[in-house]
């Protein structure tokens, strides 16, 4: 393993005040329309040569207004919405919004409501990471990964298919519980598919974890040490892999997690090696957690799936935030009510958005090659970033 | 009609009971008059939504035994006696005007001119090294009319977290001073609501364009948008687009 070449950032210290172009500087706009920026993000980059002075982004082209809808309808009408914006895990955001609701109003979750919920989260962070995977090894030119990493994701697609009918924008949580009881030799399918993938995971590091090129690309790009994460808030893999062991799922426990054995991966470097590194591990994780709700749901059969909520859900007035361990980071909602039957305001803390805030700090010095990498490293999503 | 009943005798409860320290009672008196013209129209609707399975007029009688659990809903309790709150006042005299804890959480009401100080004190002395969330809450009727709320983490103080709430006109210190993330967190809020952040280095709107008119969270601007027209061809617009303020067809959100 190489060592990251520490000094790159050094030579270019950020400009103070507004940019000024040297003699040497070229401004280049990256985006919006580039493929590897996984949506509409736009980046105005200043350029000397090959390596960049400093880079903008600029955000908003997937702005939807999200949050203002969400001041019109009323509070199960909101959950659709959630789906829309990490749309590649939907049942993270669905949740962080039940529970919010839910903690306003004091509801508690049957436990097994519980399991099953932490059993869709978990299933929804390996599809998360797995498209990760996918989508930043095909910006640095690996394409044979997306074919495993998508025949995987593919059978997790068709088990969400037929629990709650949809693929990706899932709504397949209520406030108090879940919409529907699970449908019957579902759980053996779950089974059938994630006692194997164990197997599939090794593939995905029998390409990438050793290979050289991947490692030439990877480590060293995109350094953000511990205390840089903590001061631009930035939550997720991308703060274990700088060697923080803070989960959400253990630090401010939710649901069934405390009674659930796993362990949360760290990284060493804080670059975009380790960053790899933390979320393969992490897929490991979330497939022991599988298999954990698994053996729980089949030990104890029933048919509650929703707690004591009131027809008409009316929260007391009052300000309420509740957080869950997103694939991207801390995704929590912070809800102020009025006492109505529609959020006062909703706002969203959006792992993706705030991640993306240090993406000028991680790619200043690095080649424009290199910004691809730098880019997927955040593992962003622009609905979320953009709402 | 299941919805109206409870409206009249829910709103005016948390106002006695919260007295003195608690601020949600001050602040949802002028939403509490706001919403209560919408469900007339629209309480149906969730009524048939919470309970799909069941039978929209079945469903109205067994929502009358329903009601007891509702008193029971929770209530904030005073909380300027927690040592973090004691020692942030005394540190920084006259920024604390209440605490109050409600469903677990704690907050405390800053005053805006201290707010800077406080968080300082906070993330030095206290250990709040990670601002979580900020954002702002429009009071549309209410003077001052903004709330500025900050959500901050501690690691070393037990995974503790603490809610800081700042009342402000239009103005608010700015905290990037103190967490860089507050950077983005503060342009969002601009944008949305049109609170300027004194001080902030680079006070852009960030979700909607350069040019936009208005600030699409506040109360008052329409749900359907603006005519973006307005933005490219202010000459040809009225300010603020759309339907004006005279048009029927012009819905506030509240």
């Amino acid at each position: 393993m190489t060592e990251p070449t520490p000094g790159t950032v050094a030579q270019f210290p950020p400009l103070a005040g507004p940019p000024l172009l040297g003699l040497h500087e070229m401004e280049l706009n990256f985006g919006p329309q580039h493929p590897s920026t996984h949506g509409v993000l736009r980046l105005v980059l200043q350029v000397d040569g090959e390596r960049i002075v400093s880079a903008r982004p600029d955000v908003g082209y997937l702005h939807r207004g999200t949050e203002k809808l969400f001041e019109t309808e009323t509070f199960p009408m909101v959950i659709p919405h959630t789906d829309r914006m990490d749309y590649v895990a939907a049942s993270t955001n669905n949740h962080a919004y039940c529970l919010v609701v839910e903690k306003l109003l004091g509801v508690e979750v049957p436990k097994r409501a519980q399991y099953i919920r932490v059993l869709l989260d978990e299933m929804q962070r390996i599809s998360s990471h797995v498209l990760w995977l996918a989508t930043a090894a095909i910006d640095l030119g690996a394409i044979t990964p997306f074919f495993y990493t998508f025949r995987d994701r593919e059978v997790i697609l068709d088990l969400f298919e037929e629990y709650c009918g949809a693929r990706l924008t899932l709504n397949c949580m209520r406030i108090g519980g879940l919409p529907v009881d699970l449908t019957p030799g579902w759980l053996e399918k779950v089974r059938a598919f994630t006692e194997p993938f164990e197997k599939c995971i090794d593939e995905y590091e029998d390409l990438l974890t050793e290979n050289r090129i991947w490692k030439e690309r990877t480590v060293g790009i995109a350094v953000l040490d511990e205390k840089r994460c903590i001061e631009w808030g930035v939550t997720g893999p991308v703060l274990r892999a700088a060697g923080k062991a803070w989960d959400i799922r253990r630090a401010l426990p939710y649901e069934c997690y405390p009674e659930l054995d796993f362990d949360i991966p760290v990284g060493k470097n804080a670059d975009t090696y380790d960053r790899y590194l933390v979320r393969v591990a992490e897929i490991r994780q979330s497939r022991r957690i599988v298999l954990q709700c698994l053996d729980w749901l089949e030990k104890n059969p029933g048919t509650e799936i929703r707690g004591k909520v009131p027809r008409v859900i009316k929260p007391p007035a009052g300000e309420a935030y509740a957080c869950v361990e997103a694939p991207k980071g801390e995704l929590g909602f912070h809800l102020v009510a009025s006492g109505g039957n529609k959020p006062y305001r909703l706002h969203v803390r959006p792992p993706s958005f705030i991640n993306l805030q240090a993406l000028p700090e991680m790619a200043q010095g690095h080649l424009v090659g290199d910004l691809v990498a730098v880019i997927g490293t955040i593992d962003i999503v622009l609905g979320e970033v953009d709402r | 009609m299941t919805d109206e009943k409870p409206t009249p005798p829910e709103i005016p409860a948390p106002e006695p009971t919260l007295a003195k320290a608690v601020e949600p009672a001050a602040a949802p008196a002028p939403s509490a008059a706001a919403p209560s013209p919408e469900p007339a129209t629209t309480a149906p609707k969730p009524a048939a939504e919470g309970a799909a399975p069941a039978a929209p007029a079945a469903a109205a009688k067994p929502a009358a035994p329903a009601a007891p659990p509702k008193p029971a809903g929770p209530k904030p309790t005073d909380a300027s006696g927690k040592p973090l709150i004691a020692d942030l006042a005394a540190a920084v005299p006259g920024a604390v005007l209440e605490a109050y804890e409600f469903v677990g959480e704690t907050t405390a009401k800053i005053a805006p001119e201290h707010l800077v100080a406080a968080c300082r004190y906070l993330k030095d002395k206290e250990g709040f090294t990670y601002l979580v969330d900020q954002t702002a809450v429009d009071w549309k009727d209410r003077q001052p009319r903004f709330d500025v709320l900050l959500l901050l983490h501690s690691f070393s103080r037990g995974q503790e977290r603490l809610r800081l709430k700042v009342a402000v006109a239009e103005a608010c210190p700015t905290v990037t001073g103190v967490w860089e993330t507050a950077n983005w967190m503060e342009r969002e809020a601009f944008d949305m609501y049109g609170v300027r952040f004194d001080g902030h280095p680079d006070l852009r709107r960030i979700l909607t364009w350069d040019g936009f008119q208005g600030h699409p969270l506040r109360k008052d601007f329409p749900i359907e948008g603006i005519d973006t027209g307005a933005a490219i061809y202010p000459d040809r617009f009225p300010e603020g687009g759309g339907p004006g303020p005279k048009d029927t067809n012009r819905k506030v959100v509240s």
